[in-house]
């Protein structure tokens, strides 16, 4: 369901590794240390189905990715998916969600060209008639020092 | 008994006279009396609503979960290509290049208008700043955010975008924007209570019909708006959900 990376895209120097995705199995991932910079004043939004496919995204989740919407919608939102956060952040975002509470943190993002890009992010399940029918996602611009932090702790939680 | 009317309080004072004309064309449009009902601040319309004293309303977004999901009022329409947008601005001749250069124990002016307030306190986030170390000097309107920031009274301040760029340029001139929201799904909407909720087919056919004719076109001239655009259900729901993700 989602591409593995391939060099053609990607930009600068990049590292190799595979990531084990929940639902769906190995990726390619190819990632540099180019960081993109949150745009100031943008929130970047998308929407997920119950399976965490991507049925919603503005333009800023388009600009800031690299990939196309074409690309994006229907694809699991673990499309983004860096390899230096720790599997335990996305377990926590997930039994947090699962309990019908809002998850708030700081997640590096990968970009469909190796870079990278840190928001503050808060996830909350849509509840339609008691039913959950899909996540929503909003990230802001997230401090530095918040960043810094969890350059320095994240690493310890592999 | 007529059946009641309400906006925001955060409308631009330019436009009240709009809302009386427009309350003119809507008595007309639903063959019903309604009474326009202008409430000087949040706390009192909430009060109101809370008494059952509102049966339509143009409500700021941050008030739609609760007319939504607590008192069954249903988003009819939005005004045509409008979002709500926050402006943060300091004065000209303060140093502060950027968001990140202000730091904890900064004066900050605002008003109490709430979707503005949110939207200009996640803002000042990468500054790590937040409501316990800024000192909020909260004013009556936007006119008097700016003058706080002339008169050195404050070092920042956050205005609804609109109400920025209705500023004089005189005004204008004396004050640097820092940042501008480019959030682009928050929006008022025009809301129907339960009251008036076997009225929505024929408001909402009259409302898209303003646009065609021309007394409806000078209606929405005095409002400042282009147009009306349905808003579904869904629509509303989604920027509930956006809205709770936002607020902490």
């Amino acid at each position: 369901m989602i591409k593995d990376m391939v060099p053609e895209d990607i930009v600068g120097d990049y590292k190799e590794t595979t990531l084990e995705l929940y639902g769906i199995g190995p990726r390619r991932i190819l990632y540099t240390d180019i960081e993109a910079p949150y745009p100031d004043g943008r929130l970047i939004v998308s929407r997920t189905d119950p399976e965490g496919l991507i049925t919603h995204c503005n333009k800023s989740f388009v600009d800031m990715s690299g990939y196309t919407k074409e690309e994006l919608i229907g694809v699991p939102h673990s499309i983004l998916k860096h390899p230096d956060i720790p599997p335990v952040i996305y377990k926590d975002l997930w039994e947090t969600l699962k309990k019908g509470n809002k998850w708030q943190g700081f997640i590096k993002n990968l970009r469909k060209d190796g870079g990278y890009y840190w928001v503050k992010a808060t996830v909350l399940p849509n509840v339609r008639n008691g039913e959950v029918i899909g996540y929503t996602s909003v990230r802001r611009k997230p401090s530095r020092n918040k960043i810094e932090e969890c350059i320095t702790q994240y690493p310890s939680m592999f | 008994m007529p059946y009641n009317f309400t906006v925001s309080p955060d409308f631009t004072p330019d436009h009240l006279s709009g809302w009386y004309i427009f309350n003119t064309w809507l008595q007309k449009a639903l063959g019903e009396a309604v009474h326009l009902e202008m409430y000087n601040d949040f706390k009192t319309q909430r009060d109101a609503i809370e008494a059952g004293k509102v049966d339509l309303i143009y409500a700021n977004p941050y008030d739609a979960s609760m007319l939504v999901r607590e008192k069954g009022f249903t988003a009819l329409v939005k005004p045509k290509g409008e979002s709500d947008e926050a402006t943060i601005a300091v004065n000209a001749n303060n140093p502060t290049k950027s968001v990140e250069d202000l730091e904890a124990g900064v004066k900050v002016a605002i008003t109490n208008d709430p979707d503005v307030h949110m939207m200009g306190l996640i803002m000042l986030e990468p500054a790590d700043l937040n409501s316990a170390n800024i000192q909020l000097n909260i004013r009556d309107n936007y006119i008097m955010v700016a003058k706080d920031l002339l008169r050195g009274e404050s070092d920042v301040g956050i205005f609804l975008a609109e109400a920025f760029d209705n500023l004089s340029s005189v005004v204008k001139n004396q004050l640097r924007v820092l940042v501008n929201s480019q959030i682009h799904v928050i929006h008022h909407s025009l809301m129907l209570g339960p009251a008036l909720a076997a009225k929505q087919e024929i408001l909402l056919q009259a409302l898209m019909d303003m646009m065609e004719d021309e007394k409806g076109q000078g209606v929405l001239k005095s409002l400042g708006f282009s147009g009306w655009e349905p808003v579904d259900q869904e629509n509303t729901e989604f920027m509930i959900d956006l809205m709770d993700t936002l607020m902490v």
